[in-house]
Formats: structure tokens, sequence, C-alpha cells
């Protein structure tokens, strides 16, 4: 069966902020609004809804449901939910429009990162036996994986200043960026360390946020955006969750995904890397064989703003936005999830 | 008018016990009798803590290794500002050990008194806990072999 060309034909996203006393409901409605009236569509136009988040955040089960008041649903809609980042909802979203059931999709995610302990929240995903009881953050677990690139060389500490200087400096750019500095490298450099090898600036910014974008098929696509981001491949890839059986100083999972989706296929003009932490974006290059010449997350990427489960899809609406203003002709999106890169997600985009 | 207000606990709890199954089980038990076991992978590696399934061909492992309560540090990260329900509420590290005899590490902590004194390549040593029901928290933490200078 041949693959139905499926394209992002419009974004929006929330600025970043902390400590947000709205609701779910009320920083997502005014997303999807502004994203329904930019591509020029109702509601009874999207064929089908996927919303990514995290329960755990809200500490309440079943909290993602009230979103659904967001969207609207009467007369009723065909919608889903993924525990996870936008980003996977976005590729469930694909998946369904490969069907032929539907030809245009709104995906949606959102995340109040700064509502709870969001280090302590996210270790909650780890081995309920051998790993959760001891309460490591994800913070600690990513200072590991740091401490092994950093003795075998694979990594250094300037390298990851240089990411978190280059990102501090881009964020200025981006409107929905929140952490933004002018610091040199060498400034950077003789900051305290946090949680060694790591410091403050290496890690993510939590942030509360949201975000939307809108999937079309062909025909439909060209007719909705000037220039659509086309979808010309999508992978997802796993690493063992057994933390120590993990090579710590290169992402498997992530090579996979990345020779998957066709990566090394021609020359990725922008890529936006869902890495959450300075030596995780030195990863994702090796991993994904990205070159010199590539333009790596021009927004200031998951750095200057975490809204955990939308930082995901935040990298798909970036890189789209890129294909939109002609900015670059072939881009790459992608989104991490779990500990110390455990799951990855790429894709690569073109204009035509 | 306080008397008026109706007030109820709300206690959130998980009110039955499960089973953790025969690998766990067996795994548990050992802790709690101060021993460590782990299981040879498919390749021969062995992993401890114990793996049920090979994490490459997810093949089903039976074979079991018993081991000593030594290790050795493959990487680490240093805990300055411990959050509560960790192993240690004083400053720590966090490591990677592989203990003698198997080949995978395993995550906990290390009562390393000051971060000159840990290193990839550390040798450390079992600290169990007073108070063992059987879980990786019947190890409290990691001493460094030869104290903490």
């Amino acid at each position: 069966m041949a693959l139905r060309d499926i394209a992002i034909v419009g974004t929006a996203q929330r600025p970043s902020e902390v400590n947000s006393t709205f609701t779910s409901v009320e920083i997502l409605l005014p997303v999807i609004q502004q994203l329904l009236d930019k591509v020029g569509i109702e509601r009874s136009d999207i064929g089908f809804w996927c919303h990514g988040s995290c329960d755990y955040m809200s500490g309440q089960p079943f909290s993602f449901v009230a979103a659904v008041d967001a969207i609207g649903a009467w007369p009723p809609i065909i919608e889903s939910h993924v525990e996870a980042d936008g980003a996977f909802a976005l590729y469930e979203a694909w998946v369904k429009i490969q069907t032929g059931e539907v030809d245009v999709a709104l995906v949606f995610s959102n995340g109040k990162s700064t509502s709870g302990p969001i280090d302590q929240i996210l270790s909650l995903q780890t081995d309920p036996y051998m790993v959760a009881p001891l309460k490591p953050g994800f913070d600690a677990l990513a200072a590991l994986q740091a401490r092994a690139c950093l003795e075998a060389g694979v990594v250094t500490e300037r390298q990851m200043a240089e990411v978190a200087a280059r990102s501090r400096r881009d964020a200025h750019n981006n409107t929905i960026a929140f952490t933004k500095g002018n610091e040199s490298v060498d400034d950077l450099l003789a900051m305290p360390y946090t949680l060694n090898p790591l410091r403050a600036h290496d890690c993510a910014t939590p942030v509360d946020g949201c975000n939307a974008v809108v999937l079309a098929a062909g025909d439909v696509a060209r007719r909705l955006a000037e220039r659509p981001a086309w979808i010309r491949g999508i992978d997802h890839r796993i690493d063992t969750q057994r933390l120590g059986a993990r090579s710590m100083i290169e992402s498997s999972s992530a090579a996979i995904a990345a020779q998957k989706a066709g990566v090394a296929k021609d020359r990725i003009d922008v890529a936006e890397l869902h890495a959450p932490y300075t030596h995780q974006e030195l990863l994702l290059r090796n991993a994904m064989g990205l070159s010199e010449s590539t333009h790596i997350n021009p927004s200031g990427g998951a750095l200057v703003a975490n809204p955990a489960m939308a930082a995901g899809l935040a990298r798909f609406a970036e890189a789209a936005e890129s294909i939109f203003a002609g900015a670059a002709d072939r881009v790459l999106a992608h989104c991490t999830s779990g500990p110390m890169l455990q799951q990855n997600l790429v894709c690569v985009m073109e204009g035509e | 008018m306080v008397g008026d207000v109706f007030v109820a606990p709300l206690e959130v709890a998980y009110p039955y016990k499960r089973t953790v199954g025969t690998l766990l089980s067996r795994f548990f038990t050992s802790l709690s009798e101060c021993r460590l076991e782990g299981t040879r992978g498919s390749d021969g590696r062995v992993y401890f803590p114990p793996a049920e399934f090979d994490p490459v061909t997810g093949a089903q492992l039976t074979e079991w290794v018993s081991l000593s309560d030594t290790g050795t540090v493959s990487t680490w990260a240093w805990q300055s500002t411990p959050v509560e329900g960790q192993p240690l509420s004083h400053p720590f590290a966090w490591a990677l050990i592989t203990i003698d005899g198997a080949d995978v590490p395993m995550l906990h902590a290390v009562d390393a008194g000051s971060l000159e004194n840990i290193a990839i390549g550390t040798k450390v040593k079992v600290r169990w806990a007073q108070d063992r029901p059987g879980g990786v928290t019947d190890i409290a933490c990691f001493d460094v072999v030869g104290g903490v200078s």
C-alpha cells in the first residue's frame, strides 16, 4: 500500500510561563482557536483529534479528559489521547490519516511542569522495583550519562557550555522561549555545578505551556497551506528500560530512528532536537549524523523552554514553521521521552 | 459555623497486595537475607539486579549466579542537595555500580562523604539496611572500600 502524502499545515504555541494558575482547558482553548483561525478551518473540518499530556503532573487519574472541553465534543468527535508528549500524538494522527478514514487531524499537547517537582515526577517512569524506590531525579540520571560521556571523551564541558550559550542567545528570537541570555561560554563554565557534572544551564527550564498543529493529506494540505511541511519519514525507537544495560555514550535508538526516517538521504537545513540536557544534544547530533551545515535548534530548543509533554510537539511546530517561511527546505523534528534518551521519535519534513 | 461543615478523611491508598512474580520474589528474599544474586543473560553477561528477560533477545533467563557484596563505580554524579526519600539525607553520589561477578551495572547511592572520594573505578561495598522488608532499599547504600579519606 502506498503511503499518503501528509503535511503539517499550521501551528500555534502559547508563550511559556511559570507557576501558571490556569487550568489545562484555559491554556489550550485560545491556542486551538488561534490555530483554527490561522489555517482557516472550522472545528467540524477536523476528522480526528489527538492529545498528549501526563496525568501524573496534575496528580489525578484521567485528568486529561477535562481537556476535551477545549476542543468541544458536541456534535460527537473522534479523539484520542496519549500519556506522552504531543509528538507521539502526532505520530498516532499520522497513522490515522494513513488509514484513509480522515484527511485532517488536529494534534495538541499541554504540560504544567511547574506545578510540582517535575524532576521527581518524571522519575516515576523508571523501573518501579529497581530504580523508582531510590527516588533519583531525572537530572541525576542525566548527570550519570553526562559523566560517562565526559570521561569517554565523547563530549567536553566546553562543548556542553557552547550548546547552552547558543540556545540562550537564539531564545531572544523566539517569543515562546523562557530562559534567555547572552553569556559567553567562559561565563557559563565559571558557574557552579548543581548536580556535578551538570550546571544549571545544562538542564532544561521547566515551564508551563501548550501547543497545537494541524495535519492534512494531499490536496487538502495544498489548499490549507501555501507551503505545507510534508512528512517524508517518521520513526520511533526505544532503548532498554534497564539503565545499566544501555550504552551511556551513544544513543542507539536515535540512530536507528534517524536511519529509518531517511535523515541521511539529503542535506538537513534545520534540526529541532528535543534535548533536555546539553550533552544529550551532542549525543543526538552524533547518533543522527548531522553535519556542521545543519542549523540546530534555531528556536533555542527545550533547554530554554521545556513544557513537559509539549516540548517535543513544539519541535515539530518550530521545524514546520521554518518550511512555511521558506527559511528551510528539508528539516528534522525530534522528540525524546524517558530517562537518558530512552525513547526517540525522528521525523523528516520537506517543502515542495 | 464550623460545626455544620461535614469533614471526611481522605486517605489515598491501594488497599490490596500483589505478588511480584517468581524472579523478584527470589531476588527480594535474597536481599532480605543479605545475599546478592543475579541472572545470566543470553550472551553470558550477568545482570544485577537480575533480569527476568534478556533486554536484547527477550529470552526468559533462568540461570542464577551468586555474587559478592562489592563492586566498581562505572559512572557517578554528585547529589549536593538530597531530596526527601532518597537513600541518604546528606550529600552523596549516585552511581552505576558493577557488582563483582556481574557485567551490567545497577543504580544506587554511594556514601562517599565528599566528591573527592569517588571516581570511575572506585571500589565500593554494600551497606545493608537495618530493616530489610525485601526490596532494592534493603541495600541502604554503598560505602567506599577502605573507608572515606
